[in-house]
């Protein structure tokens, strides 16, 4: 950290909480609007699977362990692009 | 390995688990032949309850140790693909294997908020915490909270909140455990509780948190083929399909139709239903408020936070959140298919049949302290849906009786059943422990004690924590489910807040998050308890196993009202959480603040 000037070390963390922020609006669609609308969802039918169960069982979860990979991966390209990657 | 991990150990991990999962199979496959032999059931039981005890047994002492770092973070050397097997079984309890398909066969849709919540907590885990508190690098989820809060009051609100949380979970864990060795071994349940709290005890107390882990990743492995075996060979059976994900799509319509033929009010698939059939706001907000509470308290609780502690870099840790939920991905994606495989041979094969000739395994599950009932209330010999009555707990274990699969099925779902609540029961244990003997004696009592006094020390509390939690758990307080769902809770109302406010928001003061802490985590304890045992009225029809929803956001007000009413947290303390945010780099550590 000490090689950062307090200029490049805020736009460090702006770049993180972006992503963060970007991670997060993804989850509450994930996990609260799309159940939100179960009912509804829950009309039409694929391969025997209302919609909207499954979302909750299935849709929702893939979406959860891409975004905890694709979390890793972007933080990393952001802390290699401004050198405070770990060697 | 005597008592540092060595790094031909580290970079055989995947041979030598390779060759442990090879031989846990070939076990299973003899003893199928040893009951297509005639060996008899309660023998078979017997092996794969002793047997895997004596596995993770052998782990434990192999792993003993007397290095500090080793015994409190496994060395710092665990790498990320086998901590997240390791987060997996730590994370997937008797909640998880035993009660969640049996609360989603009970509860259709509505048990879907208990999947949901219990994987989406890890993108919070892994985005706003874990990388963040590996830099941090101390032994415990308190430890950060002395530091960040410069103090002992800090640090004594965590551990209290810590403790209750985890204890409350380790409670339901024992239970659990008490349900499968009691029906397994066929012994009393009060004598069953402390036959399994051996089984913990062997895997934690010699090599603390080393030897958890690598028993952690051979319970893993256990739990995942015994939770997929059984659902994969039904979904074989009924759809000649290997993938039940795919498969129970089918399922489900086939419930649809015999659920309008037993005249079935409430549909497995309707969302927000109540049991009339008709929808419910009541329904609707538990199920978010749950679904929330859940995946904050999975962000809260030390014994899954600590499990990014022992990876060897900040890299690792985010690899390693991603690994968790792949492996607890697999599980929980199953659950569900699990579950409506159940409903549908219960339909068909149990439901309808003549009361006297139900088959041996509704003899051997009645005995098991009430968990199953069944009566012919109005005598005409036929078992007609209301007259059975399955507890949520025994779904999973009786299901391959259920289904009629041979008994060896039965006998592997049971130790996996055993494999998740003895691996969590010991992260669990492990965290309650430490915050003691860490937090609690070495920082705040004796600074001076020696090495071989703190792992002493650390030992016995485990000990101590662990009788009486299984003496608690003997007076079967409440089901598994709620149990856990409540420890989610706790942790959630006192921990979230100023574990994320302290990364997140420079200006959180020490003043702001100790009020935060202590109304937050206070208010969702009133509400438990009011309304478990006091008969208070819920709160626009909230159930207690979400107190959090208030607990919660009082929490967030209270921190930043005080925060920004106090005076702001020194230039020095300002750079301290500047130098946790990235991962490069020493950490600059506050002046007279003492770290080891």
């Amino acid at each position: 950290m000490a090689d950062l000037t307090p200029e490049r070390r805020q736009a460090y963390w702006a770049r993180t909480s972006r992503l963060m922020w970007t991670i997060m609006v993804l989850w509450v669609i994930f996990s609260f609007i799309i159940p939100a609308f179960a009912v509804q969802l829950n009309t039409i039918k694929i391969f025997g699977f209302p919609l909207g169960f499954y979302f909750a069982a299935q849709g929702s979860l893939v979406f959860y362990v891409v975004a905890c990979f694709w979390n890793a991966s972007a933080q990393n390209k952001i802390d290699k692009e401004f050198g405070v990657a770990e060697d | 390995m005597a008592g540092t991990t060595s790094k031909s150990f580290v970079d055989n991990l995947g041979k030598i688990y390779g060759v442990y999962a090879g031989g846990f199979i070939g076990f299973v496959i003899i003893l199928a032949i040893l009951e297509q032999m005639g060996v008899p059931n309660k023998i078979i039981g017997y092996c794969f309850v002793f047997l895997t005890i004596g596995v993770y047994a052998y782990i434990g002492i192999i792993s003993r140790t007397s290095e500090i770092s080793e015994y409190y973070v496994a060395g710092r050397v665990v790498p990320p693909f086998f901590n997240g097997m390791a987060t997996g079984a730590d994370w997937m309890s008797a909640a998880s294997f035993i009660s969640m398909a049996g609360g989603l066969y009970l509860g259709g849709y509505g048990g879907l908020g208990y999947v949901l919540g219990w994987t989406g907590g890890y993108v919070l885990v892994g985005i706003l915490l874990a990388p963040y508190l590996r830099k941090f690098g101390q032994f415990t989820v308190p430890d950060f909270l002395g530091v960040r809060y410069e103090g002992n009051a800090a640090r004594v609100c965590g551990v209290v909140v810590l403790f209750c949380a985890s204890f409350t979970y380790i409670v339901a864990q024992c239970f659990g455990i008490g349900i499968i060795t009691s029906r397994f071994l066929d012994i009393p349940f009060e004598i069953a509780i402390f036959v399994g709290l051996l089984g913990i005890l062997v895997c934690s107390m010699l090599g603390g948190m080393r030897a958890v882990t690598w028993t952690q990743v051979a319970q893993y492995i256990i739990l995942i083929v015994a939770y997929l075996i059984p659902v994969v060979w039904l979904s074989i059976k009924l759809f000649g399909n290997p993938i039940p994900e795919l498969a129970y799509g089918q399922v489900l319509d086939q419930i649809g139709v015999l659920e309008k033929k037993l005249g079935i009010l409430k549909p497995h698939a309707a969302a927000y239903v109540d049991a009339k059939g008709q929808f419910s706001w009541v329904e609707f907000n538990n199920f978010w408020a749950l679904t929330l509470t859940l995946m904050v308290g999975t962000a809260s609780l030390p014994h899954i936070l600590m499990r990014y502690f022992t990876t060897p870099n900040v890299k690792d840790a985010r690899t390693s959140v991603g690994w968790s939920i792949f492996f607890i991905f697999l599980l929980y994606f199953t659950a569900p298919a699990y579950a409506a495989f159940a409903k549908l041979e219960v339909y068909t094969n149990v439901i309808g049949q003549n009361v006297n000739a139900l088959p041996a395994w509704v003899q051997n599950w009645s005995q098991v302290g009430g968990l199953l009932t069944i009566k012919d209330a109005n005598g005409d010999g036929i078992l007609q849906l209301s007259e059975f009555i399955i507890n949520q707990d025994i779904i999973v274990l009786s299901m391959p009786e259920i289904a009629g699969l041979p008994y060896v099925i039965s006998g592997l779902v049971a130790a996996g059943g055993l494999a998740a609540a003895l691996s969590t029961a010991d992260g669990l244990l492990l965290a309650i422990a430490n915050a003691l003997s860490h937090d609690i004696y070495y920082k705040m009592i004796d600074k001076t004690a020696s090495t071989v006094r703190r792992l002493v020390v650390a030992r016995v509390l485990l000990v101590v924590v662990a009788i009486i939690a299984a003496a608690v758990a003997g007076t079967r307080p409440s089901g598994i489910i709620q149990m856990v769902a409540w420890a989610f809770s706790l942790a959630a109302g006192g921990l979230f807040v100023p574990l994320v406010l302290g990364i997140w928001w420079k200006r959180t003061t020490a003043a702001g998050a100790i009020a935060g802490m202590v109304c937050g985590f206070g208010i969702t304890l009133f509400y438990l308890v009011g309304t478990r045992y006091f008969g208070m009225t819920e709160w626009f029809g909230i159930r207690n196993i979400a107190s959090a929803l208030w607990g919660l956001p009082i929490a967030f007000v209270v921190t930043w009202v005080v925060s920004l009413m106090t005076q702001a947290p020194s230039k020095e303390m300002q750079e301290f959480v500047d130098s946790i945010r990235v991962p490069k780099g020493d950490l600059h550590w506050v002046a007279g603040q003492a770290h080891d």
